[in-house]
């Protein structure tokens, strides 16, 4: 969080009235909506919600045990704000951009309360090179240099997007090049205005764009059924719905180690200590797809785990969209994953019951839909405020109690996004990893993002999938009837269908996100696998057309060794190999 | 300390007094009764005139003109090492005749969260000797693993069979560099004798006297009471006491596994009574109720539980939790399951069909999920084929599983021969390597070559969850498996 600055109106400070868990009544308090206070003695960070009279209601970012009535509220006039400048990459912070491991060396292992660090470290300097002269003309949100951030990442400095107004332009009158912290200036403009490399940003409002385009580029996820069926465009919205243990934290972060994002804002919103500190464990250890650098270069980390004080859940989503805005004004394209969007609802709804307002759908704020749109919306391909391209992706997970999709939340989010990977206890339990069902799940983008797979990797990609999907809902079909009769009642085409419908499942579809090689596949090895059960089904039925029993054909040992191409590294010849071998076993045959 | 005779209402576990004086958030309270009772209980919520107050001990008894006093701390435990081989009741009280507790510290029972950058990942695997558990889905040391019961299933006799069994393997070294530390008794290694034995919590909420007697009489008989600290409220204690119960455990746990660096492992029995209580709380303050009547906060209510296990970079001692659980209607997605689910790492499920056919421990692997196992197995860990046999495991029994339905339908002429391999595959998977009685341990290669028996009924092209390398080496050679097992 920003050490908020101090404000030229001088606000009252209030007292205590009530205490009831996270939420806090104080009277006297001058406050506006959302501005940020400090609570009692110990001066816990809290956000105004609230304001009714007298009365203002105020959640509270930090455990509220022993504090009491009659203790001071002092407000900062400022709303909820990040801290926006180098040296985010490489950091995990909590819900208010704290960053973890600043608070980790003040206060040991277990997190106490009433602490406070700047988001981004102010006495670290930074090389910057200018890429303005004086008496350039700038516009908001004008690229001025750069500082190599992480090994992967230049770090645009660029002008706040509210310092000048739209169409505003200001010449440069000052410029330093060499070592500086983020709080010196490096550029003057004629308007007076001094740009540091830190922008702050209140993390409620996005930042502004010029204009929201239709995304026609993937974002290429390196998971054969999500690349392959289900594909995400890079600017684009998904929702991982699941009942525990179905795979969404194993996806989200598959996603977030081998999307070819340019950066990865990855929340873990109410869920499990452990699973952070994985990421913080992994990521500086694992190679970015892209460059081979430490995934971390790329990566920032925005951590509420389940047992963190629950407000703080509510603000972590912004948080981490809000970052994510500032990397796409530089024109990178940013991924955000959160998990859970789930929690931080629940969140919402905890603090909306404690307000004692009116409440919704299964005890849900009325405004929950209204949310869910407006993170959503904050997504997309945009051309940015200083001419650059940039976008948003962002994949939410969502975890519906006792895994039913007919609830709020799910319900809620499948109105927004356009890809939906629908995940399955079923297909979980018989270790069908990723267990995302391909009869239920969708992608809108599929179409406008057939012409980049169709330049950049094989012309014939839209005509295979169909053949993949084709198969697949005929297997559906095929499998009611024998669940009634077995299998033997089926005529033999149907049967072969049967086979090779198998192998799309388990060559094709499963993969194993902890094999050091299956966990990672290229569009291209994604398109050679089902190319490949393709050629089994093709030389398959002309055998069957030949009056060979299905039997044989099945039989053939070449055939599962289709299973083995996704572990395969040197998987190119494999795959010829595994053609060749399908052939010529299966024309051996009459 | 003021004492206030100003009682306005008591309604189910609260009670609302008027106050003139600020009362902190969570402060203990401490009402007496005019028969001279003494109830304790914790702020709810509280305003300049007024707090609510919840008795852990119930309203029984209160009345209007019952005083208050207001004790100016919130709740603590008082932890010393000196609690191994101690018995106290819910509230932390010895209740077994032994000598007072005199307390190194007095700790807040509200744990502060494990900053997730000091955390360590847990990754060593734990021999609980169980098939089904170190085959299927292996616990590692500081992972939090529920067990998914229904009531009347043997799910205590899986804990303590647990409890009983767990071991760490290969750990000389580490037993060893132990030794040379100072510790309680007599330079003993910390932790038991063999330094990869654990310290026991156990914390028991609202259970039957007749099964606290089933795992007081196994730690007895066993030696295990004197490495356990244990937690009793049974059946007819008071409900809201068991709000604090595993609180007080978790505390006392925290400070043996990182003051004092035990393994620790927490049993705590019965977290569905745990449930019970919040919901009967919160429909006591009218709470507006999240699904079928229970809190909306219980979600962060459980987490604030079951996250506190784990390893904490730089400390030699870790927290493993085993809660259990029994799913009202053998239903798991129940609120009480389902939120616990979403919360620990993987589940263990005890069923009921198991159980009948007399299969020990009736455990059904298909949905149980150890989620942190993928980095405690394979080479050096366990053993370099165990992922890929578990994997192959999972995919033959689940397709054996589902044709039972098809075979009941068609009969199992009908099934091709593959089929009916399967089906066998299936019946023998339960009967051989998930039944093996709760007195008996199985080493991880006992388990995994008992797999292999199983693996090496069907072809070798079937196997294609499993690498060639493998299937070479164990395939069939489940005598041979023996000794390349040791290298
Ligand atoms: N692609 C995959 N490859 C291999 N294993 C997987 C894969 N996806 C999921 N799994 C397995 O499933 C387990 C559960 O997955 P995960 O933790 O992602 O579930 P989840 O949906 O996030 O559950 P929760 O809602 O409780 O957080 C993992 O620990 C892993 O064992
Ligand atoms: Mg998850």
């Amino acid at each position: 969080m920003s050490q908020a600055t101090q404000t030229d109106d001088v606000r009252e400070d209030g007292t205590i009235s009530r205490i009831s868990g996270p939420v806090v009544t104080a009277t006297g308090l001058d406050a506006r909506m959302n501005d940020v206070v400090y609570v009692g003695d110990e001066g816990l960070m809290g956000e105004v919600i609230e304001i009714e009279g007298e009365r203002t209601t105020i959640q509270v970012y930090e455990e509220t045990s022993g504090v009491s009535p009659g203790e001071p509220v002092e407000n900062t006039g400022e709303p909820l704000t990040v801290d926006l400048g180098p040296g985010m990459l490489d950091s995990i912070y909590d819900g208010v951009q704290r960053p973890l491991t600043v608070l980790e060396d003040q206060m040991g292992a277990f997190l106490d309360r009433g602490v406070d660090a700047p988001g981004i470290d102010l006495e670290r300097t930074w090389d910057f090179e200018p890429s303005v002269e004086v008496g350039d003309e700038v516009g908001p949100g004008a690229v001025l240099g750069e500082v190599e951030e992480t090994i992967t990442i230049d770090h645009k400095v660029m002008v706040p997007p509210d310092a000048l107004d739209e169409g505003e332009t200001a010449e440069v009158t000052g410029v330093e090049s060499g070592s500086f912290t983020v709080e010196e200036t490096v550029v003057e403009l004629d308007t007076g205005a001094e740009i540091s490399m830190r922008q702050e940003w209140p993390v409620r409002e996005p930042r502004p764009t010029v204009d929201k385009r239709t995304p026609r580029i993937p974002l290429v996820s390196g998971q054969r059924i999500l690349d392959g069926l289900f594909p995400l465009a890079k600017g684009g919205t998904a929702a991982i719905p699941g009942p525990f243990g179905s795979g969404k934290t194993v996806t989200q972060q598959s996603l977030a180690k081998f999307a070819d994002a340019d950066i990865v804002i990855y929340v873990g919103c109410g869920e499990r200590g452990n699973e952070m500190t994985e990421v913080i464990e992994d990521f500086p250890e694992l190679p970015d797809p892209k460059t081979g650098n430490p995934l971390m270069a790329r990566t920032c980390l925005i951590a509420n785990t389940s047992n963190m004080p629950v407000a703080a859940r509510e603000s972590c989503v912004y948080t981490g969209i809000t970052i994510a805005e500032f990397y796409r004004d530089m024109g990178y394209d940013v991924a955000l994953m959160a998990d859970s969007t789930s929690r931080w609802a629940e969140a919402m709804r905890e603090i909306s019951s404690r307000l004692e307002e009116m409440p919704g759908e299964e005890g849900y704020p009325a405004y929950l839909a209204a949310r869910l749109s407006q993170f959503y919306e904050r997504a997309g391909y945009f051309e940015n405020v200083n001419g650059t391209e940039g976008s948003i992706s962002v994949i939410g997970a969502v975890s519906p109690p006792g895994g039913d999709f007919s609830e709020p939340v799910t319900q809620n989010t499948l109105r927004i996004v356009k890809t939906f990977w629908a995940l399955d206890s079923d297909l979980a339990e018989r270790r069908h990893f990723p267990a995302i069902n391909w009869n239920d799940s969708y992608s809108l983008y599929r179409e406008q993002l057939d012409p980049w797979f169709e330049d950049n990797v094989a012309d014939d990609w839209a005509t295979l999938r169909q053949w993949g999907v084709d198969t697949l809902d005929e297997e559906t079909e095929l499998q009611e009837i024998v669940e009634l009769v077995g299998k033997d009642a089926l005529p033999e085409d149907q049967r072969l269908t049967l086979e090779v419908a198998r192998y799309i499942r388990e060559a094709f579809l499963q993969q194993n996100a902890f094999h050091d090689v299956d966990r990672y596949c290229p569009p291209e090895k994604t398109y050679a696998i089902l190319g490949a059960i393709k050629t089994f089904n093709d030389e398959a039925f002309d055998a069957l057309d030949a009056g060979v029993p299905v039997e044989e054909i099945t039989d053939i040992d070449a055939a599962p060794r289709l299973n083995r191409i996704g572990t395969e590294e040197d998987w190119e010849p494999m795959v010829e190999q595994v053609e060749e071998n399908i052939t010529q076993q299966l024309r051996e045959l009459y | 300390m003021k004492e206030y005779r100003t009682i306005t209402e008591i309604s189910g576990p609260l009670v609302f007094a008027e106050v003139d004086e600020p009362i902190s958030y969570n402060e203990i309270v401490e009402i007496e009764t005019p028969s001279g009772d003494t109830r304790r209980g914790q702020v709810l919520e509280t305003a300049d005139d007024i707090v609510s107050i919840q008795v852990f001990e119930g309203t029984e008894g209160i009345d209007r003109q019952s005083s208050v006093r207001f004790l100016g701390e919130t709740m603590k435990m008082p932890v010393t090492e000196d609690l191994l081989g101690r018995v106290l009741d819910g509230s932390g009280n010895p209740i077994d005749g032994g000598p007072d507790i005199v307390p190194e510290e007095r700790r807040n029972i509200v744990g502060a969260a494990i900053n997730p950058t000091a955390r360590e990942f847990p990754r060593e695997f734990i021999q609980t000797g169980v098939s089904a558990i170190d085959g299927m889905n292996t616990l590692v040391r500081g992972q939090k693993l529920p067990l998914f019961s229904g009531s009347g299933l043997p799910h205590n006799e899986l804990a303590l069979q647990i409890a009983r069994q767990a071991t760490v393997p290969e750990e000389e070294s580490e037993a060893a560099e132990a030794s040379d530390r100072p510790s309680g008794d007599g330079g003993e290694p910390r932790g038991g004798e063999e330094g990869s034995e654990f310290a026991v919590v156990f914390a028991a909420m609202g259970i039957t006297a007749e099964e606290a007697n089933e795992f007081m009489d196994d730690f007895e008989r066993t030696g295990a009471l004197e490495r356990s600290v244990v937690f009793m409220n049974l059946a007819d204690d008071p409900a809201v006491e068991r709000t604090v119960t595993p609180r007080l455990a978790l505390t006392t746990a925290e400070y043996l596994a990182f003051d004092h660096d035990y393994h620790v492992l927490v049993i705590l029995t019965d977290m569905t009574n745990y449930c019970e209580a919040l919901r009967e709380i919160g429909a006591a303050r009218e709470e507006v109720p999240g699904r079928r009547g229970y809190p909306g906060y219980m979600y962060t209510d459980l987490a604030q539980i079951y996250e506190r296990a784990g390893r904490i970079k730089g400390e030699d001692g870790s927290i493993t939790q085993i809660p259990i659980l029994t799913m009202p209607g053998d239903d798991d997605t129940h609120p009480i399951p389902d939120l616990t689910g979403y919360i620990t790492e993987g589940q263990i499920y005890v069923n009921r069909d198991l159980n009948s056919q007399g299969i020990k421990p009736p455990i059904q692997v298909l949905p149980s999920l150890s989620r942190l196992q993928d980095e405690g197995i394979g080479e050096g860990l366990t053993r370099e084929d165990h992922a890929d046999v578990q994997a192959q495991l999972y995919a033959s029994y689940a397709e054996g599983d589902d044709l039972r339905a098809l075979e009941n339908i068609v009969g199992r002429e009908a099934l091709d021969e593959r089929q009916n391999r399967l089906l066998d595959f299936a019946d023998r998977f339960e009967e051989e390597f998930v039944d093996q009685g709760f007195d008996t341990t199985r080493t991880i290669d006992e388990t995994l070559d008992t797999a292999w028996d199983l693996l090496s009924m069907l072809p070798e092209d079937d196997l294609y969850r499993i690498d060639e390398d493998y299937i070479e080496t164990y395939y069939g050679e489940s005598e041979q498996v023996e000794a390349t097992a040791d290298d």
